[in-house]
């Protein structure tokens, strides 16, 4: 991403609305085309969960939030904005105590990151943006290359350590994963640096032996460090459906992820997974990703998510 | 967390068992469950109702076979529909146009537009014995072009040379330039990843496609893509005249209901699947099986063939008369263990089974039952001697002890073992009885000891 395309985008706050807004305008305007002038029947909870649906809200959730809008609210006269207000309130409720921020011990040298997740998710574009803007805090930070699989992941994460200014510990293609993290954490703890984040290969779950090497590198790191990694944080694409919550089952179980970065919410898919992750693992979400650029990350807020989520706040 | 269809509508129809034609109130209360079946598997909305709508009007008023009950018959009937929707027959990708052929690939970031790019690139050459040109136009993300270079150098398919800073519908003119003069027949052109509703982006993709004029157009997406599925397929579809689709990461464990979505939508057929990392790993599509795993049904036909290939047929004659006589011993089940080994493993293959739900995967899972298991069954085995191995029946305490120190396991994993292979061979004796469908469905579940509905 060149610089004069960052410029233009603006300031992040409206791009981050201009993000959401786009994931969200749809499931509003549906919204107001069910409840315009109608009462709340059966039918129009119907449509009303098959909205939540479009949002990849799953199954379970979409039927669970619409029964709880029947109980208090059936057939009576409701305009589409109350329908909204109530629904983002019940959304915010339950991503309300995942959204914490990634939370660094400025005692420990360093905070290790481990940043997990499948293939194309966007790990190493994450990085990049956590060690920019970790970096204009001020702290002193290293990536370690742990893509050792993928032709040129390499090069990407270094192009993002020269742009951000941090260091980068990386071998070659093809090297052992987990003897560059462990040579990653020695190195940023002689350094005393702040913060290390570690990438590692996109690897799909459902891959015994794929998940077993990252087992590995969280058991080698502990050598050095014996609290690390301190944080595991899992990356996930938006667009994910269903599959999202077999893949965040299976990354905790195996290896005991701690939070999430949700990434691509800039585009047209809605991120309403999050809410039945949300429920069933409740597991932070750190940030979310809403774009390319090394500013193009935000924090997570329940209420502003939810009220996206719902097509309401759009036009202010 | 997913029930299979199958699992769904037993509980629905197994009150109507064989009642003759299908009435109007049975397929509702049956199509029903296969709406929830379909949304779980990731299959957009609007999709999911046109064909919903579609299976019944095909299943009111049909006749249910004499031998199945009429939840079966539903399935039938979903999962036929579900094939023609998906496109009945594979078509591969076109190339019969005047070289170099161009072929486009578009599609959302990190959906495996580069991987999918170089694996086409190189089936096309050794297949098909095309010469190959690929060239990167995504500029955007630090070193894709890079990447699609060292990708190049793996699989022997040329790259066009980088130059740096040249933008993406110059190198779309140079790789077809430079391919109409060095003689390639097929130029491959990697567009960078981008957002459905990226004006600025999508436009110049159609700049792209407008300069390099490409005969195939692919859309490259993910198999877990959610309901966005279908903004991000008619949004291609609209603005680059997509030619076909490419489904990527078909090997991980997601019900690939995005496949359907984006059928229905753009009417696209999908033309290939990936199906792992490795740069070999790209398949044609076949509907059958990608709609027996929608519908969670298992890819019994993929299983079978998969099988198929890889168990050599002389070996299968062996194990058939042996199974005849009744004298399936150890040595015919180490030999069945490292033919699950070939096939990609146990938990490839537990995947392809039908009648496991993801409870069942969990036990498996809890009970250690993986791939580092059969590699441990291999171990007991090769530690017993020839004789123990066609006479189970001798070992007793202290071979048992020998052969738990030999295989450095315990006497209870030799016990386990022989416990499941006199399970196999009861259960080998009962398919023997069912016919050649039977064993695929039944056997291997109850080979491994793990609880299946049709054991």
């Amino acid at each position: 991403m060149s610089d004069t395309t960052q410029e233009k985008k603006g300031g992040w706050f409206q791009r981050l609305k201009a993000g959401l807004t786009r994931s969200s305008s749809k499931l509003g305007d549906g919204i107001s085309g069910i409840f315009t002038k109608r009462k709340l029947d059966d039918q129009a909870l119907e449509e009303l969960e098959e909205l939540l649906i479009t949002a990849d809200l799953g199954v379970t959730t979409a039927a669970r939030l619409t029964a709880n809008l029947a109980k208090t609210r059936f057939d009576k006269d409701v305009d589409p904005e109350e329908v909204r207000e109530a629904l983002a309130e019940d959304i915010a409720g339950i991503l309300e105590p995942v959204a914490r921020p990634l939370a660094l011990d400025p005692a420990k040298k360093p905070n290790v990151v481990l940043v997990v997740g499948v293939n194309g998710s966007g790990k190493t574009t994450t990085i990049g943006k956590l060690a920019t803007h970790y970096r204009r805090e001020g702290l002193s930070v290293r990536l370690a290359a742990g893509d050792t699989f993928r032709a040129a992941a390499i090069e990407q994460l270094k192009i993002w350590g020269e742009r951000s200014g941090c260091a980068v510990v990386a071998g070659k293609q093809g090297a052992d994963a987990a003897g560059l993290a462990f040579e990653a954490v020695e190195q940023a703890k002689a350094a005393g640096d702040d913060l290390l984040l570690i990438d590692t290969a996109g690897r799909l779950h459902n891959k015994a032996e794929l998940m077993a090497e990252l087992q590995k590198i969280a058991r080698v790191i502990k050598k050095v460090e014996p609290q690390a990694p301190h944080h595991v944080v899992l990356v996930l694409d938006a667009t994910t459906g269903q599959n999202a919550l077999t893949q965040v089952g299976t990354f905790k179980e195996l290896v005991e992820v701690t939070g999430l970065v949700v990434t691509k919410l800039d585009g047209s898919a809605r991120g309403g997974v999050l809410v039945a992750l949300a429920e069933k693992f409740g597991l932070p979400v750190h940030v979310i990703g809403v774009g390319e650029g090394a500013e193009d990350f935000r924090p997570f807020t329940a209420r502003d998510f939810a009220r996206a989520l719902v097509g309401l706040d759009q036009n202010k | 967390m997913f029930d299979s269809l199958q699992e769904r509508l037993s509980g629905v129809l197994d009150k109507l068992t064989r009642r003759g034609a299908l009435s109007e109130a049975d397929v509702t209360a049956a199509l029903r469950e296969v709406r929830v079946a379909l949304l779980e598997a990731d299959v957009a909305l609007p999709v999911v109702k046109d064909f919903v709508e579609g299976v019944r009007e095909k299943a009111v008023g049909q006749e249910v076979l004499r031998s199945v009950t009429p939840g079966q018959m539903v399935v039938k009937i979903v999962h036929d529909h579900l094939v023609e929707t998906l496109g009945s027959e594979s078509v591969g990708i076109d190339l019969r146009a005047t070289p170099p052929v161009g072929i486009m690939l578009v599609g959302l970031q990190g959906s495996g537009k580069t991987t999918s790019c170089a694996k086409i690139a190189k089936r096309l050459q050794e297949r098909e014995k095309k010469k190959v040109l690929m060239a990167s136009l995504d500029v955007r993300r630090p070193a894709a072009q890079e990447q699609l270079k060292v990708l190049g150098e793996q699989a022997l398919v040329a790259t066009l040379p980088i130059v740096p800073g040249e933008p993406p519908v110059a190198i779309a003119r140079r790789a077809m330039q430079t391919g109409a003069l060095e003689g390639y027949d097929v130029v491959m052109l990697d567009t960078a990843g981008r957002l459905a509703i990226d004006e600025e982006l999508m436009a110049e993709v159609a700049a792209v496609r407008d300069a390099a004029k490409p005969h195939e157009s692919l859309l490259v997406a993910d198999a877990m893509t959610g309901q966005d599925a279908v903004t991000v397929a008619s949004a291609f579809k609209e603005r680059v005249d997509l030619t076909g689709i490419v489904l990527t990461r078909v090997d991980g464990d997601a019900r690939g209901g995005a496949a359907l979505s984006m059928r229905a939508v753009t009417g696209c057929p999908i033309k290939l699947i990936g199906v792992g990392e490795k740069l070999d790993a790209l398949e044609g599509f076949h509907p059958d099986r990608v709609a027996s795993r929608i519908l969670g049904m298992g890819d019994v036909v993929s299983l079978v063939e998969k099988a198929a290939e890889t168990i050599e047929a002389e070996e299968a004659e062996k194990l058939a008369k042996k199974l005849q006589k009744g004298t399936f011993d150890l040595d015919d089940f180490a030999k069945q263990l490292q033919q699950m080994q070939k096939m990609g493993g146990l938990s490839s293959m537990m995947g392809m089974l039908p009648g496991m739900n993801s409870a069942q995967m969990q036990q498996i899972k809890n009970a250690k039952l993986d791939d580092g298991m059969v590699k441990r069954q291999l171990a007991v085995l090769s530690s017993m001697t020839p004789k123990e191995r066609q006479k189970p029946e001798i070992i007793k305490a202290s071979r048992k002890q020998r052969i738990a120190a030999g295989s450095g396991t315990t006497v209870q994993e030799v016990n386990k073992l022989l416990k499941q292979h006199k399970d196999a061979t009861r259960v080998m004796k009962r398919v023997q009885k069912m016919g050649k469908k039977g064993m695929m469905r039944g056997g291997l579940g109850g080979l491994m000891g793990g609880g299946n509905p049709f054991g």
